[in-house]
């Protein structure tokens, strides 16, 4: 007997066979968890309880490597820091100098801007708590770019909440559990975020793309951007406050605009969370939705229509007029302008209420806002 | 006795189990936030030496299904859309696979090759998913740099295959 006619070969067939079939029956669990995916929401429930899991299980693994790396990475800082003293001294000193005129400009601008807001009683915005988390996981590839952050509900992170480094802006928060929060990154080519070229007002959507530096998409006007300009977030559509700074606009090898990122320069392992509320989070709560109104009941209406029927009855006997001429001129002066403003109002239609504020005539934030 | 121990079915845990572990293991660690002299880690796709090894050393009905889940595991970490890994490393292991008598007896090079090409193609998938599933087109950039950091992979992949390759002589 040969050694291919031994029994174990005859399973060769079938095995393959079946090697086959679970190849076929794996790709069509890979394709429904594809097509059952829900990411492009910014729903809370979209995130799903699979993805928190994974995200509550992974974070003491990685909260665990990240320390010896944080470590780590101080050395290498260190040691970039000796050999590199002389050109950043150089570099440093050139940026004082450009920041005294800056300085200047800014108390100017501070001192103008308090006068004209006192003139005209602009109420603005509160400053927005913060709360600050270390990153314990990075993913930088070209399909995902997202960071885990050790905080989260406990701390009172909700879904949507604007992420920033020590320079500027990173993403915003997707996923949140109890401790751990998920952050999606502005070069994810799932985010897209609504910006403003700082010198020309002009508005774009900041696109991801999985690279280092997103796009600037859906610009209009002639000319709106030039190289070197600053870009700042915009606040259409309430998802982030306005003037967080984006970065700089710079054009790629493409011809395309981008933004190279102001974050990029800042370390990794630290972010800042703000605790802002976004307008599509209000829009979605159902006792936003819910009129904050009391019923009107028949109780209500029968005392209504009591202080109607007291309002229209005939004034209660006047006091005793003044002694004295003055006090007679003071009465026929009160009596002359009451008739006036009556006849006024009578003949000008009632005045129309002022609509709502838009998210984009939303005042500009206080400047000790972030 | 030797023809017994030759024939005898690999060990699923030491061929699939402890691998699959040692992806996810790697996984982790090349995913802590750190900059070295301002660059960060590259971000390579380990389990992508599992989908060219374990095709390469025979069929199997568990690895497949182990490298669907592996892809959720990447999917639920980096903060994917879920399917997107496993429908693509799946891609490459089954080219793999259907392919793998080819590749019997080849060189170390002409592997490695063939490696590269095996990334190419879960690289290729994966982009073709996300410009489907994002409406964006995914920087080409980005993408041939994390190729580049699974494509240095391959002596990996090579040392998983030196060591199962003779361990089940019936797909020899």
């Amino acid at each position: 007997m040969s050694f291919r006619d031994r029994s174990n070969f005859d399973m060769k067939v079938p095995l393959t066979w079946m090697a086959g079939v679970a190849v076929i029956i794996a790709a069509v669990i890979g394709v429904a968890l594809l097509l059952g995916d829900r990411r492009e929401t910014l729903q809370v429930q979209a995130y799903g309880v699979t993805k928190n899991v994974v995200d509550t299980l992974s974070a003491p693994v990685s909260s665990t490597l990240a320390t010896p790396g944080r470590w780590t990475g101080n050395v290498f800082d260190l040691v970039r820091d000796y050999f590199l003293a002389g050109a950043q001294n150089h570099g440093l000193r050139e940026e004082i100098n450009e920041l005294h005129a800056w300085q200047d400009k800014a108390i100017a601008v501070q001192n103008e801007n308090q006068r004209l807001r006192a003139v005209l009683g602009l109420k603005t915005d509160p400053p927005i708590p913060m709360v600050t988390a270390h990153v314990i996981a990075d993913s930088r590839g070209p399909f995902a770019d997202s960071r885990l952050a050790n905080v989260g509900r406990e701390l009172g992170v909700t879904v949507g909440n604007p992420v920033m480094s020590d320079r500027g802006l990173i993403g915003r928060v997707t996923g949140v559990g109890h401790d751990v929060s998920r952050i999606l990154l502005l070069t994810d080519i799932a985010s897209r975020t609504p910006v403003v070229i700082d010198r020309t007002n002009a508005r774009a959507i900041l696109s991801g793309d999985g690279g280092p530096n997103p796009k600037l998409a859906y610009m209009r006007g002639q000319e709106p951007v030039k190289i070197g300009d600053r870009v700042l977030t915009s606040g259409d559509g309430g998802v982030f406050p306005r003037g967080l700074p984006v970065g700089v606009a710079v054009q790629g090898f493409d011809g395309a605009w981008r933004v190279r990122l102001d974050a990029d320069s800042s370390p990794i392992d630290f972010v800042r969370i703000l605790l802002f509320t976004d307008f599509s989070q209000i829009a979605e709560q159902k006792d936003a939705m819910a009129s904050g109104l009391p019923p009107l009941s028949t109780a209500d209406a029968a005392e209504v229509a009591g202080k109607v029927k007291a309002m229209s009855a005939p004034p209660p006997a006047a006091a005793p007029p003044k002694a004295g001429p003055a006090a007679t001129a003071d009465a026929q002066a009160t009596a002359k302008t009451l008739a006036n403003a009556l006849a006024a109002s009578k003949a000008k239609p009632a005045p129309k209420q002022p609509p709502p504020p838009s998210p984009a005539t939303t005042p500009p934030p206080d400047d000790d806002t972030p | 006795m030797s023809l017994m121990q030759s024939t005898r079915p690999l060990d699923p845990w030491r061929w699939l189990g402890l691998p699959a572990l040692a992806c996810v293991a790697g996984t982790f660690l090349f995913a802590v936030p750190i900059k070295v002299f301002g660059l960060q880690l590259p971000e390579p796709i380990f389990p992508m030496i599992l989908a060219f090894a374990w095709a390469v050393i025979r069929p199997s009905v568990i690895a497949p299904f182990l490298l669907v889940l592996l892809g959720l595991f990447l999917d639920l970490f980096w903060g994917g859309p879920p399917g997107l890994w496993g429908v693509s490393l799946l891609a490459s292991y089954t080219v793999v696979l259907a392919s793998r008598s080819i590749m019997t007896g080849q060189s170390r090079p002409m592997r490695q090759v063939w490696f590269a090409s095996a990334t190419a193609l879960t690289m290729l998938t994966g982009f073709l998913i996300t410009s489907v599933v994002s409406l964006a087109v995914p920087n080409l950039f980005s993408v041939f740099w994390q190729f580049l950091a699974t494509t240095v992979l391959y002596p990996f992949a090579h040392r998983l295959i030196e060591r199962f390759e003779d361990a089940d002589v019936r797909f020899r």
